[in-house]
């Protein structure tokens, strides 16, 4: 049994990664070719970084997706604590509904829907442009917000209700309460939602498409805009070196996730020590 | 994990900031936003001219003015008109192609041009004063022109079958046979093959050119757009249609057992992409400036060089080093011997179709997509 | 006190919610009034329903392999296809997601926490370009035919087929199923599982009384993240299928370009409320076979 997952594992893996080896290793051809491989070449990392554009649209992105997770973390963590209050069943149901929108409504709706609003709303105003940075940071927390609250409300209702109260009543305002002692419980759900929110926003094309506008395009429309002509191995080169920080990123908050745990460790070792 | 947290916060706390400053400080710097093609700019890769970069120095020495030029792009000209015409988005200059100006010029989206201010444009060659979308020459201002015609590999194809648009219709090729991915190319194709005029109003007509690329269904590999570099690099297909000056970038590429090949169907299309200002520009003078700079030698001889497409400008034509760049074959592909440029082109060239043409055209494009 | 405490709660949560119940007012709800709107307006916002019935009654011809031509409602067609190749996708994913979570579940918190950051890299890197990888991986001339070659195996056409359409959407939307269904099953009770053997459960009467019932709504909300984007993309079908699969997210996109707003909104408009049918189907269906037949 253990073989046959382990292979099946494996097999899972390789679909899940072909592709990026394809993007790895075309990254160093020497041509401009992203099927025929001509000669091993750091030609298009030197490319990307001289490359203004590319490297906006990916300082766009990344503000963009950083912004919008902030954003929707902060608005989504804040409503489900009240929707965990909330008393009134028609009020939650109404939430739950609207929660539900974002995430059974494809892109493709949710894009053209914003879309629509804002330039109807833009010509109303008689605004020469209805799209801009804002109107994509919109849509992104839109569509980010749903994962947060999903994430965020299972916690708050695992948790022990009496802890913010007890924190109350030892004198704590609400606001104190919340960061002493809802906060910490919830903050798997919360860094859960944010690595979500972030990763969607990242990779989200459809939506951006609709929405982009004026002085702001993110990369993944910028790749699209590339229709007429090639697309060029400079994008395999950038999607090489996300591909290593991500990685580097990860094995870091591995490491210091174990030093975490090694020194809560350490620190209940000393604790019990102390008692006894 | 808290600390990851925390430095992901303020980092992105940081870049909101950063990005709110250069924000305020564009008070005093100009902005200037162009709006183009993707790809259809020389932008500094492979040690070439960096047009955006150079422009923004160029006119900060000239003028004493710091300018900062916002440079996106589309797709299509329908991606571009969709987004101007809804308000969504607002350009100072903007290149489309020839049908999309007399459609935009029609629409009062674009503004006359001060040609005060583009003493450049006597580097326009003279056979592209006039031409049917500007016959007046108000609104726009060349950027490039070429002319669609076959890439084939010879390796597969027999030298005696390319002839003419009927290669793209030949059953020896089953299979190899690559069409455009949008309405009007597509259609084009068949068009110039049944010898139709491509801007008919009559539904019949366009019935016919449905009829031949339904017929032509069965023979082709699919409809592409950008992929058909990749695919007739590496000899997935053998025949397709395309734009000039991109079969270079496909043959510098091409794999060892493919032999790219190219020829000009005859009739076939004759496009120009033009520089415009749309009505909602706000910074007129600057956008000017902005076109009579790429008109100038450097910037013109770069952009020709970078997108392989024909030049208009004389100063780009008659240069020894743009001359040299390119090559006595590629130059004689892309500038073909002709008695009268702006004849072919009245006749050949796509215009600007009625709404009632345009909605018929949709609809049957969409009935080729769904067989 | 005791008021006091009341009085401190009863305001809090509403302005807690407030920042969201505003967002979600502007940015959710009323965005759908303005499809509805544009749906059933003309170009000079005139009510009409003429975007709605074209949607349903405009016929073209289709001609079948064989050579014979019959006439068909074209939308609803597309539609028709859309749905078929997205729910083959989903249940693709569903197939390979499953066990993987299930795996992934039963492992050790390191290699659960190191398959799941290798799930989530994919999603990290650009989705058009890991489609475009796909391109170069399934061509006649690609990486897969290269290798079936080289091991003297007969080649395989994939690319402009329903299959590589398939491929491209089970792989792109493959996290979104694993993920619900790692998270449920990973808080599963292990006490359940042993003592259901101990009441003399097999291994797969434990998998299907016990498991997959507690693992449903991971599982129904992996469906809904995979069926939703999928019967809607617009860019795996022009890439990987040659641009010869036209499924309903390339048409509404179609008519964005062709400036046909209202026809767009209204196909969007038809399309929400189909899913939203279906989700409601789901949603109740499962809860019957959930709670039992009366509760829903």
């Amino acid at each position: 049994m253990k073989t046959i997952s382990r292979i099946y594992t494996a097999l899972i893996f390789i679909f899940l990664f072909a592709p990026i080896v394809i993007l790895l290793v075309f990254s160093f051809n020497e041509a401009k070719s992203l099927s025929v491989f001509s000669g091993f070449s750091l030609k298009w990392y030197r490319e990307l970084f001289r490359d203004e554009a590319t490297l906006s649209s990916v300082k766009n992105t990344l503000l963009l997706a950083t912004s919008a997770m902030v954003i929707s973390t902060v608005i989504g963590t804040a409503a489900s604590v009240g929707i965990q209050r909330l008393r009134s069943k028609f009020y939650r149901s109404v939430m739950n509904t609207v929660t539900d929108i974002p995430m059974t409504n494809p892109d493709i709706i949710t894009g053209i829907s914003l879309m629509l609003m804002f330039v109807f709303v833009g010509r109303l105003f008689g605004a020469g442009t209805s799209l801009n940075f804002w109107t994509m940071l919109i849509a992104h927390v839109t569509f980010c917000l749903p994962y947060i609250i999903l994430q965020v409300l299972p916690k708050l209702q695992q948790m022990d209700p009496a802890l913010p109260e007890a924190a109350m009543d030892l004198g704590c305002t609400p606001l104190r309460a919340f960061f002493k002692a809802t906060l910490p419980e919830i903050m798997p759900g919360v860094i859960t939602g944010a690595i979500m929110a972030f990763t969607l926003s990242l990779d989200d094309f459809v939506i951006s498409y609709f929405t982009s506008g004026n002085g702001f395009q993110t990369l993944p429309i910028r790749i699209y805009n590339m229709t007429k002509k090639t697309v060029t191995p400079k994008m395999y080169a950038l999607s090489t070196i996300i591909f290593f920080v991500i990685l580097a990123l990860l094995l870091l908050t591995n490491l210091t996730n174990n030093d975490d745990a090694r020194r809560m460790k350490e620190a209940r070792r000393n604790q019990n020590q102390t008692k006894t | 994990m808290k600390k990851i947290v925390t430095a992901v916060l303020a980092a992105a706390l940081m870049l909101t900031l950063a990005f709110a400053l250069t924000g305020c400080g564009a008070s005093e710097t100009l902005t200037l936003n162009v709006y183009n093609w993707g790809e259809y700019i020389s932008d500094g890769s492979e040690d070439s001219f960096d047009t955006i970069a150079e422009f923004e120095a160029w006119y900060e020495e000239t003028y004493g003015q710091k300018v900062n030029v916002n440079y996106d792009t589309y797709t299509s000209n329908e991606d571009m008109y969709a987004k101007l015409s809804a308000g969504a988005v607002s350009y100072d200059v903007i290149i489309p192609s020839d049908y999309m100006i007399a459609r935009m010029a029609q629409e009062d989206m674009l503004l006359p041009l001060n040609f005060d201010n583009i003493p450049n444009y006597k580097n326009i060659d003279s056979t592209f004063h006039g031409l049917y979308y500007d016959p007046d020459d108000t609104y726009s201002v060349p950027y490039t022109y070429g002319i669609v015609g076959i890439i084939y590999d010879a390796n597969v194809v027999d030298e005696a079958d390319a002839t003419g648009w009927d290669l793209m219709w030949n059953e020896k090729y089953s299979g190899s046979i690559l069409q455009f991915n949008n309405a009007r190319d597509a259609f084009g194709t068949a068009m110039y093959k049944l010898n139709i005029d491509v801007n008919t109003t009559d539904h019949a007509e366009w019935d016919r050119a449905y009829e031949a690329l339904m017929e032509q269904r069965p023979l082709r590999y699919g409809l592409v757009m950008d992929e058909i570099f990749n695919m007739m690099e590496a000899g997935e297909a053998a025949v397709g249609a395309y734009y000039a000056g991109d079969y270079f970038t496909m043959v510098d590429d091409q794999a060892e057992d493919v032999d790219l090949q190219f020829y000009y169907p005859d009739p076939t299309n004759y496009f120009v992409d033009a520089m415009c200002i749309p009505s909602c520009c706000e910074h007129k003078e600057l956008a000017e400036i902005f076109i009579n700079y790429m008109l100038s030698e450097e910037p013109a001889i770069a952009n020709a060089e970078y997108t392989y497409y024909a030049s208009p400008n004389t100063a780009v034509v008659s240069s020894p080093v743009y001359i040299e760049d390119m090559g006595e074959d590629v130059l004689e592909v892309l500038y073909p011997p002709m008695d009268d440029f702006s004849a072919l082109y009245n006749l050949y060239a796509y215009r600007n179709l009625d709404q009632a043409t345009l909605d018929y055209l949709n609809t049957l494009w969409e009935n080729v997509k769904i067989n | 006190m005791k008021q006091s405490v009341q009085f401190r709660k009863g305001r809090g949560h509403h302005l807690l919610l407030a920042p969201y119940s505003v967002w979600s007012a502007l940015f959710i709800v009323v965005p759908l009034v303005f499809i509805a709107y544009y749906a059933f307006t003309d170009n000079n916002f005139a009510f009409t329903t003429e975007n709605i019935t074209r949607f349903f009654t405009t016929k073209s011809n289709v001609t079948a392999a064989d050579g014979s031509v019959s006439e068909v409602r074209t939308y609803l067609l597309i539609f028709m296809r859309s749905l078929k190749l997205s729910v083959i996708s989903t249940a693709l994913c569903l197939l390979l997601g499953y066990p993987t979570a299930y795996i992934m579940a039963r492992s050790s918190d390191r290699a659960q926490k190191i398959m799941l950051t290798l799930i989530m890299i994919p999603m990290w890197m650009n989705f058009l370009i890991r489609t475009y990888a796909w391109m170069t991986i399934l061509q006649d001339t690609g990486i897969l035919n290269g290798l079936l070659s080289s091991l003297h195996l007969p080649n395989i056409h994939i690319i402009g087929t329903e299959s590589a359409v398939v491929i491209g959407m089970v792989y792109d939307y493959f996290p979104y199923m694993v993920l619900p269904i790692y998270s449920i099953m990973a808080k599963m009770d292990v006490r359940l599982l042993e003592a259901a053997r101990d009441l003399g459960c097999n291994g797969v009467s434990v998998l299907r009384r016990v498991i997959f019932p507690l693992s449903l709504p991971g599982v129904l909300s992996g469906i809904t993240m995979v069926l939703i984007p999928s019967i809607s993309t617009f860019y795996i079908s022009q890439k990987l299928g040659s641009g010869k699969f036209f499924l309903i997210g390339d048409a509404i996109e179609g008519q964005y370009i062709a400036n046909n707003l209202h026809f767009a909104a209204a196909m969007a408009f038809i399309l929400m409320l189909i899913l939203l049918v279906c989700m409601y189907l789901m949603k109740y269906f499962t809860n019957r076979h959930l709670y039992g037949g009366g509760e829903a």
